[in-house]
């Protein structure tokens, strides 16, 4: 059941590039990665591309398939047309080191801006009680595996440049909702959010939760309801108007 | 030649799993200025991947465990060829580390009273992995990245830098370590991103580079797994043990091929997932070996009543230790009883609802919705046995993780002993912390007692270069993926889940062949972010690895744990005493018998006597 695809492939580094035409065996049950690989076997052994897991748990092997912000390795090519010729190019929205990866040391910084988990004081380890239901709204969030995808996508940096010093992007603004809604963090992280993270740039139109490969609800669970934190203490013409489009039954 | 980048750092972690952050975190806590390196972004490593949980005797969901059960059933997973001293600090520090968690912000999955939820596993008697759903490593490794960050944020704070003692050089390779006489003095590597070279000049070295299983075709295993933390120590003088030990988990994906090996978790069985073989039979019974007995259920009667009353029924034989029941499915397939694709039907559709499943197994379902078009909730799963972790590793001292190499200190996967011939499910996890500190606490105190720092000889450093860059400088040689596609073949086949003599003996001259190819090597393409160039250089780490597996089975001429003799199939107490010890000679690995240290005596105190009469010799036992 194997057949001779068609692909197209971003190869080049920081100072430029092209797209690379490869017919490559497919084999059934394959997924992109898995032709990558085969690439890299048989046709171009410096073609570089980042994988780890190969099962879409550690956010490694993201790219762009025919324009969609993919994980490589949870694309089957069974989604595709025998015929249809496959485009696969690296994140746009950051720098290229080569071919299909890309720096996103953007991502690190930002995460390191992020006030860490400020632990009770007067409870041990050892002694901390939660309820399931309680951690279950950070714990959502936490499912996300840094691929970067969301951060990627959101059109407040991925076509505008200049954005990326203020905005810290739908995975970070997430991790603030995280800690906030964490039970037992004693910080206060609204203000954060909104002055230091740019959760203001946001406009609600949910790309970052349509490309999240977990399915994490990033706009629907962590930046409206920071959004309607921020609100309780300060108007945001945004939230009013998209308490009204997406309210949550 | 281009100026070489150099740093200098107190302690060197090779490594950003669980192990080396948690080393990284300590050595950091006791002032130490301390380098992070990993091939990887950081947050990837092999520790992102673990899925059950984390063992420890917390007595969370049943009161009666405690670091007594737990250490017992460490020592008959391993057979009792465990080092003892580790497996009674890891059952004692468990508890302590995952609390720790905690406190640096992780939320694993409650009980009804608020304290952290526990899961039934192989081996374990009483409920105790702590679990966040089927995504255990994951929360592990990102709390651990994020206490790295607020310490990194409390240096900002102090210095205005974040790097001022803590810092993380990610997709860095280390090639070599760097030694002073007999100390160690460094490591040497390059960016992967560039292929330039560093020199990182540092007087304690702590590797955490994790496990082997890229040498062998089938495997749970990602592309890091090449086995360098194990020949970095060979190479730079220290001995591995227990090499011949190789897990091979029950519950690897068979089909579709591409994703062959990828790991099915046990908490499928844990959860009460049952393996049925072609005819429908839950086949497990069949092969309850005679030293669990007592503990397994016969009929499927009272297996299925032990998940709801575990006091009064034995457990289901499902839950076995992951070597039985590899074994077991092997056989099942080899008497014509297997699956179409090759393996034997896991079932949990069955057995739970629908949306019990879902949230219980949520990455399963995603993992085998999206890569075997199978919904885990109506069908049975088709699985089989994965090379999945290495028992074996640097012999280290248990309460500091130091090798016989000063300076240099072992943590997690690449260390050997804990697991003795088999590692129980959750075990790897809690060794990772517990050892992670201590080791991270080991060298820090090194460091701080020496008076003199070792110097970094300017040879060393001409010759780590030249090994690095000459696949470059050959033409016309072979191609390292080729070499990579038969040494995986030739493991598999040969030095697999059942050995016998004469294959292993083959395996070796493949080997030696390999090793001879492997001089030769060709790489295209210049050093920037290079895949090729790469996997040349970890070939070398994997043949040296593999020839020390495959010397180790050949000696060791009984089945115990994750080495099974076809020709050997018994367990043999006068072998229990014995650990097979590695250390490089030319190119190559030579293997010699070591006494095992006697276990001590209020331990020993801790069995039955008609259960140790199973494993010791009647001179121990006198
Ligand atoms: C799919 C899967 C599921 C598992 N589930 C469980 C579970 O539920 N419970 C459990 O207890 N165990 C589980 N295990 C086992 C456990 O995950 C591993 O044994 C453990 O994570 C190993 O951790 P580590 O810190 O030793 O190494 P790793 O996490 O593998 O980290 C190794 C690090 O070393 C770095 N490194 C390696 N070589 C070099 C080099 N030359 N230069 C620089 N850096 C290098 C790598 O980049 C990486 O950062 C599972 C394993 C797999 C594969
Ligand atoms: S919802 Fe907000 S964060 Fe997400 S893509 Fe849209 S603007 Fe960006
Ligand atoms: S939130 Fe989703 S898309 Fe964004 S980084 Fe995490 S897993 Fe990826
Ligand atoms: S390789 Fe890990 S997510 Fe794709």
């Amino acid at each position: 059941m194997s057949y001779q695809g068609k692909f197209r492939v971003w190869r080049g580094d920081d100072s430029g590039g092209a797209l690379e035409d490869f017919t490559v065996e497919v084999n059934e049950g394959e997924v992109v990665l898995d032709i990558i690989h085969r690439l890299q076997a048989t046709q171009a052994p410096d073609l570089a591309v980042r994988w780890n897991c190969k099962a879409g748990k550690c956010g490694s092997c993201s790219a762009e398939i025919n324009g969609r912000p993919r994980l490589l390795c949870m694309t089957r090519m069974s989604v595709f047309d025998e015929s249809e010729t496959i485009t696969v190019t690296p994140m746009r929205t950051f720098p290229i080191i080569r071919d299909l990866v890309t720096d996103v040391s953007f991502n690190y910084t930002k995460a390191r801006e992020v006030p860490s988990f400020a632990p009770p004081k007067d409870l041990a380890p050892g002694e901390y009680r939660m309820q399931q239901v309680d951690v279950e709204r950070s714990q959502e969030f936490r499912k996300c595996i840094e691929c970067f995808l969301c951060q990627n996508t959101c059109h407040v940096v991925r076509d505008h440049e200049e954005n990326k010093e203020v905005f810290s992007g739908p995975r970070f603004l997430m991790r603030v909702a995280e800690l906030e809604m964490h039970p037992l963090d004693t910080a206060d992280r609204v203000d954060q959010a909104q002055d230091d993270h740019g959760l203001g740039y946001c406009n609600i139109t949910k790309c970052c939760s349509e490309v999240c490969p977990e399915h994490i609800h990033i706009t629907d669970n962590a930046l409206i309801p920071m959004k309607e934190r921020v609100a309780d203490r300060k108007y945001d013409p945004i939230v009013w108007l998209g308490n009204k489009l997406f309210r949550r039954s | 030649m281009p100026e070489l980048e150099r740093h200098s750092f107190d302690v060197l972690v090779i490594g950003a799993g669980g192990a080396g952050l948690r080393a990284a975190i300590e050595a950091r806590e006791h002032g130490m200025r301390t380098a992070v390196l990993c091939k990887s972004l950081f947050g990837k490593a092999h520790t992102v991947m673990a899925e059950g949980g984390i063992a420890a005797a917390m007595g969370n969901v049943n009161s009666s465990d405690n670091w007594q059960v737990h250490f017992r059933d460490t020592m008959r997973g391993g057979k009792f060829l465990n080092n003892w001293r580790m497996a009674e600090l890891h059952a004692q520090e468990a508890p302590q580390r995952v609390w720790e968690l905690e406190t640096y912000g992780a939320l694993f999955d409650r009980t009804k009273d608020g304290r952290i939820s526990q899961r039934n596993f192989g081996g374990h008697e009483y409920p105790r992995l702590a679990h966040v759903g089927d995504r255990t490593g994951l929360e592990l490794i990102r709390t651990l990245q994020q206490k790295i960050v607020s310490l990194q944020q409390e240096d900002y704070k102090e210095f205005g830098d974040y790097e001022e003692r803590l810092r993380v050089f990610q997709e860095f390779t280390v090639t070599d370590l760097v030694k002073d006489g007999d100390r160690i003095a460094g490591a040497f590597g390059y960016w992967r991103e560039s292929g330039r070279f560093v020199l990182f000049e540092a007087p304690a070295v702590i590797l955490a580079t994790g496990g082997i299983g890229k040498s062998f075709k089938v495997t749970s295993n990602s592309w890091e797994y090449t086995g360098d933390g194990h020949a970095l120590a060979l190479r730079a003088g220290a001995s591995l043990i227990n090499m011949e030990f190789i897990q091979f988990h029950p519950t690897g994906m068979v089909w579709p091929p591409s994703v062959k090996g990828i790991l099915v978790t046990e908490s499928v069985r844990g959860d009460g997932g049952v393996l049925r073989n072609s005819d429908g039979k839950r086949f497990m019974f069949d092969y309850i070996p005679e030293v669990f007995k007592d503990k397994y259920a016969d009929n499927e009667e009272e297996a299925d009543r032990w998940y709801t009353d575990q006091a009064n029924n034995r457990r289901p034989p499902e839950l076995l230790p992951r070597d039985e029941v590899a074994r077991a499915i092997n056989s099942e397939v080899k008497a014509g009883r297997g699956s179409p694709h090759g393996g034997v039907f896991l079932d949990v559709s069955t057995r739970l609802p629908a949306e019990e499943i879902r949230r219980r197994l949520p990455s399963m379902h995603h993992q085998f919705k999206e890569l075997a078009d199978v919904d885990i909730t109506a069908q049975p799963m088709e699985v089989g046995p994965t090379c999945h972790y290495v028992m074996g590793g640097v012999e280290v001292d248990p309460d500091t993780g130091s090798s016989s190499v000063p300076g240099l200190y072992a943590a997690g996967e690449v260390s050997g002993g804990m697991h003795g011939s088999n590692r129980l499910g959750g075990n790897s996890l809690s060794d990772l912390l517990v050892f992670g500190r201590r080791a991270g606490a080991g060298a820090a105190e090194y460091v701080r007692a020496m008076d003199e720092r070792p110097v970094v000889a300017e040879e060393t450093i001409t010759e780590a270069r030249a090994t690095a860059l000459k696949p470059f400088q050959q033409e016309g040689g072979e191609n390292p993926y080729t070499l990579h596609m038969e040494l995986q073949q030739s493991m598999n086949d040969l030095v697999g889940i059942i050995r016998r003599a004469g294959e292993m003996e083959e395996a070796l001259q493949r080997l030696e062949k390999l090793k001879e190819r492997a001089q030769s090597l060709t790489v295209e393409g210049h050093q920037q972010f290079n895949p090729g160039w790469h996997l040349a250089l970890d070939l070398r780490n994997m043949l040296l690895v593999s020839e020390c597996v495959a010397k180790a089975a050949l000696l060791r001429t009984e089945s115990r744990g994750g080495h099974t003799r076809d020709d050997h199939p018994s367990m043999d107490a006068e072998w229990r005493r014995k650990l097979l010890v590695c250390r490089a000679s030319g190119d190559g690995a030579v293997v010699e018998e070591k006494p095992q240290i006697p276990i001590r005596s209020d331990l020993l105190d801790l069995f039955e006597r008609t259960e140790l009469e199973k494993y010791l010799t009647a001179e121990e036992l006198s």
